[in-house]
């Protein structure tokens, strides 16, 4: 009826190695994304958009489902509370270092609430970039461009008051703030 | 028996009613006594907290650039558009009840409008004003 302790070790073994061929399949898949330099292909259609990126699978969600409640309270004061997954980590880590001068803006924090923050995107941050092409705006990635040009996004629609900017990413992504960027939530306003 | 019941019944019912009221910190007034006392000897005036709250100071932006001239209206991030909840009290009872978030707010919002901390008289100054803005 009860595992004797004989057995015991035994199934920790298994386990243990279960584990294991677990973690470096996660690997494997970790090191395919750090592989994908995607900003600079990206720039032009059609090339570079395989794999994971082309087919919108980023190895991660593009935000976790517990999020911290510090980054979502301070993040979502002046705009949207942008997702981890939308920029690189070091991209993460350039935005916070430089909050004092926030794309214009002063919007620095105590460093307590600093470090909780960047700790949270920087562990949910995408991994589809690697350091050298880590923009300071998702607008500037070549993801985000080859998403949004002309053949996708007509021209008109950028003009529209109700969009404004690209940074207002809840104009069409109606489910924006919840990390959901998916074809079916877009929806243009006219 | 039936005294003891009611007694913890009278202050259960009291215990619920202060629950149900948000709990801030702090009121208004006693943010704009702490700022007081930064600004020793110096006495505020809320007519110019409205001149300063309505006016431009070097940049580009002003006060109400985000707040609208009305401070118990809601208004716009000039940039981003975001709503911004009314800054009067008498409009939106969450306002300056939190030294913390009015000393982070103060810091930011001034360097933008400013390119400078504000001093207590002038942080004194528009809190006088917004007190006297009605809902």
């Amino acid at each position: 009826m009860f595992m004797t302790h004989k057995k015991f070790p035994q199934v920790v073994a298994v386990a243990l190695l279960a584990m294991g061929v677990a973690v470096s399949a996660a690997q494997a898949e970790d090191d395919d994304d750090e592989g994908y330099r995607g900003a600079g292909h990206a720039e032009k259609r059609g090339e570079g958009n395989s794999g994971k990126y082309g087919g919108e699978d980023r190895g991660k969600p593009v935000q976790p489902a517990q999020v911290n409640a510090t980054w979502k309270q301070e993040c979502s004061n002046c705009h949207i509370a942008y997702s981890p997954g939308l920029l690189p980590a070091e991209s993460w880590r350039k935005v916070m270092a430089g909050l004092d001068k926030h794309f214009g803006s002063d919007a620095s924090l105590t460093d307590q609430e600093n470090r909780e923050i960047t700790t949270f995107l920087v562990d949910n941050a995408s991994n589809r970039w690697s350091a050298p092409a880590a923009p300071l705006k998702i607008t500037e990635s070549g993801w985000f461009k080859s998403k949004h040009d002309s053949h996708e996004i007509s021209p008109a629609v950028w003009k529209n008051p109700k969009v404004k900017s690209a940074a207002n990413c809840q104009a069409c992504h109606t489910k924006a703030e919840s990390g959901d960027y998916s074809e079916r939530n877009i929806k243009i306003p006219r | 028996m039936f005294r003891i019941s009611s007694v913890i019944g009278l202050v259960s019912v009291v215990a619920m009613g202060l629950a149900a009221q948000p709990a801030f910190a702090q009121t208004p007034n006693e943010i704009l006594a702490a700022i007081q006392k930064d600004a020793a000897g110096q006495s505020f005036s809320a007519a110019r907290g409205e001149q300063f709250f309505k006016a431009k100071h070097g940049k580009e932006w002003s006060c109400v650039s985000c707040h609208t001239d009305n401070p118990a209206a809601p208004g716009k991030h000039a940039k981003s558009d975001k709503d911004i909840k009314p800054l009067a009290p008498s409009a939106n009872t969450e306002r300056f009840t939190d030294m913390a978030k009015v000393e982070k707010w103060f810091k930011r919002n001034c360097n933008d409008v400013l390119g400078r901390v504000c001093t207590p008289l002038e942080k004194g100054d528009v809190l006088s004003y917004l007190l006297t803005v009605k809902k």
